[in-house]
């Protein structure tokens, strides 16, 4: 496969319309004489694309179904309308065999290492169970060969010393370097890191990211990037979306995102980024309130009700997609500038 | 006089495995309507030295040495009942680490403030709700929501409620352990603005105990840098972040990305902070140092004034 340059056109990972609303239980009367049960709209007709050897960022708050779409693209959560394609192949028309097949190439890597790892088990047999569960090796040698190789790349060198420690004998750094060789023994295309360095001290952030990064080259994988730290994100991804509410309100190249936001609400999400320059505070004024509930949401566009600039239009039609510029896209009635 | 002044305190943890140095000979002062950020990774001792100032230590720790002085009286020495019914909360009081989880989830947030108002003070009932009214009003939630529970309330309300509760019974120092961790970044950026106002229209001291340095440089007037139980600088905000003087200050600064100017390389610092029940020899951070020499491995370096206001534990300057 050709590196970089001509192939970086091929989405690995493309979402169609996707939709995902979680049902509320209610009460055995209330859902008798309800005239219509409520769902959660935690995804809300998205639609991404992923290209090989690319770091993809979701932004957005908490509650506007990040974590949700990384579970979607992955199969972990069937989605209420819409599809998701992995190298070409709907992964919701597949069977649980052929389902299992496919998950050796698409792997995720959690947020907090101090509980996504099972206390009782030795590293060695952490690191090793995608192995075992794929059945993809036959021997013992093989297994400890391909465990050994794959924490030595994750930088738990010597990869002897840590074998049959315990994920409470690490530090959060290391214990995340075990979470993300445990994604890749399987040598995975895709992978959906959901806030893989929030947990961590800001000292040792960047040495993760930086290793991330340098993985995405010696495996040809690709990311998506789920963070609502928008100032880190800028330095990991070649693209991001900022999500409000269970939509894409803004899409495209990652530094045009940043420096020149067009939506209304990425605006208010970098002004909202403190800055670590006593020099440099800041005076602007933020929008108020909070993110208003995922079961009614606003009828119109979903940020009118925040939003510094609304106008009657959006609180009665929503605005769509829409491409302003090459690659940066927008759902906005009035983008910052046109 | 200073506010609050921290002279050599030492707090250690009993284990099974010896003692854990937490909080290892630290100094610190805070003059009246001054804000101090106290900056560290986790680990490093930060919350534990201000569990040391509330005397909220658990069983198991114990103060080994040093004075802490309140407006000039050791708050170290007075009997525990003096302190509770004179300090804690009527001067000194707190905004808890993950505040969506220190209130009460069965009981009215009118009750929860009133309550602190009547253990502390002899008010009527009446009066102590009134008051808790007016604290909401404060801190922008409105006293018509008295009669809320914790759960109808957002993540971003339940902190301003935190706020109102800490303010119940006018402290004249507030210690806000991570108060905007568990915050999505524009409800932080609100409640970190209605802290500064109210720091400044009420005249209040306030210490703010975080791992994030952008915070501290927004709202912060000095700044003191905690690693493995000990300072390695102090200063003001614009001289520490500036022109920073301990290795350890320097790269922490670099390692936190900003949104804006030029997208420069982001250093980290290679290794982990040191185990608190053996600390290194010498300087503590010499295991991580790029300029470490002999002598840092041997001496442990002493916290010296380079210039007027400006601390610094590190062989290397002056």
């Amino acid at each position: 496969m050709p590196l970089g340059g001509i192939n970086m056109t091929k989405n690995i990972v493309e979402a169609r319309n996707l939709r995902k609303y979680f049902p509320i239980k209610r009460g055995f009367f209330a859902t008798l004489f309800a005239k219509e049960s409520l769902v959660v709209h935690a995804v809300d007709n998205i639609d991404l694309e992923i290209k090989e050897m690319e770091v993809f960022g979701l932004v957005g708050e908490s509650g506007c179904g990040k974590t949700t779409t990384g579970k979607l693209l992955l199969g972990l959560i069937k989605p209420t309308t819409g599809k998701v394609f992995f190298d070409g192949i709907d992964i919701f028309s597949l069977d649980a065999e052929e389902l299992k097949q496919i998950r050796q190439k698409m792997q995720i890597i959690f947020q907090d290492p101090y509980e996504s790892l099972n206390p009782r088990m030795s590293i060695y047999d952490l690191v090793s169970e995608p192995l075992r569960l794929q059945k993809v090796v036959e021997t013992e040698d093989e297994i400890m060969d391909r465990v050994v190789k794959v924490m030595e790349t994750m930088g738990l060198v010597p990869a002897e010393q840590f074998l049959y420690r315990f994920p409470h004998e690490l530090s959060g750094g290391q214990r995340q370097r075990v979470a993300i060789a445990r994604a890749f023994i399987l040598q995975p295309r895709f992978i959906v890191a959901d806030e893989p360095v929030s947990m961590l001290d800001a000292s040792i952030r960047s040495e993760v990211c930086r290793l991330m990064l340098q993985l995405v080259k010696e495996f040809n994988v690709s990311y998506l990037y789920i963070t609502h730290d928008i100032a880190r994100a800028r330095y990991m991804c070649d693209r991001i979306a900022v999500m409000y509410l269970g939509k894409i309100v803004e899409k495209g190249p990652t530094e045009e995102v940043i420096t020149r936001p067009l939506h209304p609400y990425t605006e208010a999400l970098l002004a909202a980024v403190p800055v670590p320059d006593p020099t440099a505070r800041r005076t602007k004024v933020i929008i108020k309130g909070e993110v208003p509930s995922a079961i009614f949401p606003p009828p119109g566009c979903r940020f009118h009700t925040r939003c510094p600039y609304a106008q009657d239009i959006c609180r009665r039609e929503e605005p769509k997609l829409i491409e302003v510029e090459k690659g940066h896209m927008v759902a906005c009635h009035f983008p910052l500038r046109k | 006089m200073p506010l609050l002044e921290v002279r050599n305190l030492k707090m250690y943890y009993e284990t099974l495995h010896g003692w854990v140095r937490a909080v290892d000979n630290i100094n610190l002062y805070l003059e009246k309507g001054e804000a101090l950020g106290l900056a560290g990774e986790s680990g490093c001792g930060k919350t534990s030295a201000m569990l040391t100032i509330l005397r909220l230590l658990p069983f198991n720790a114990k103060v080994f040495g040093g004075e802490i002085l309140f407006e000039g009286e050791d708050i170290l020495k007075m009997p525990e009942d003096r302190f509770r019914k004179e300090f804690r909360w009527k001067k000194i009081s707190t905004i808890f680490q993950g505040a969506m989880n220190a209130l009460h989830p069965t009981m009215k947030i009118g009750y929860q403030i009133a309550e602190a108002i009547l253990a502390h003070e002899n008010v009527s009932k009446k009066e102590a709700y009134e008051r808790a009214g007016k604290l909401l009003d404060l801190v922008g939630i409105g006293k018509e929501r008295l009669d809320r529970y914790p759960h109808e309330l957002s993540g971003g309300m339940k902190q301003r409620t935190m706020i109102a509760m800490s303010l119940a019974c006018n402290p004249k120092l507030i210690i806000a352990d991570e108060p905007t961790t568990a915050l999505d970044v524009i409800v932080a950026t609100q409640i970190m603005k209605v802290m500064t106002e109210l720091q400044k229209t009420l005249n209040l001291s306030l210490i703010l105990v975080t791992h994030d340095l952008s915070m501290i440089s927004e709202i912060c007037d000095k700044v003191a840098i905690m690693y493995a139980g000990k300072i390695a600088e102090y200063g003001d905000v614009i001289t520490v972040y500036k022109s920073p003087l301990h290795p350890y200050t320097e790269k922490l600064i670099k390692a936190f990305p900003s949104i804006t100017g030029k997208k420069r390389e982001l250093p980290s610092i290679p290794g982990f902070p040191p185990d608190l029940l053996s600390p290194p020899p010498g300087c503590r951070f010499h295991t991580r140092c790029p300029y470490a020499q002999d002598i840092c491995r041997r001496e442990e370096p002493k916290l010296i004034e380079v210039e007027k206001g400006h601390m610094v534990a590190c062989h290397l300057v002056g």
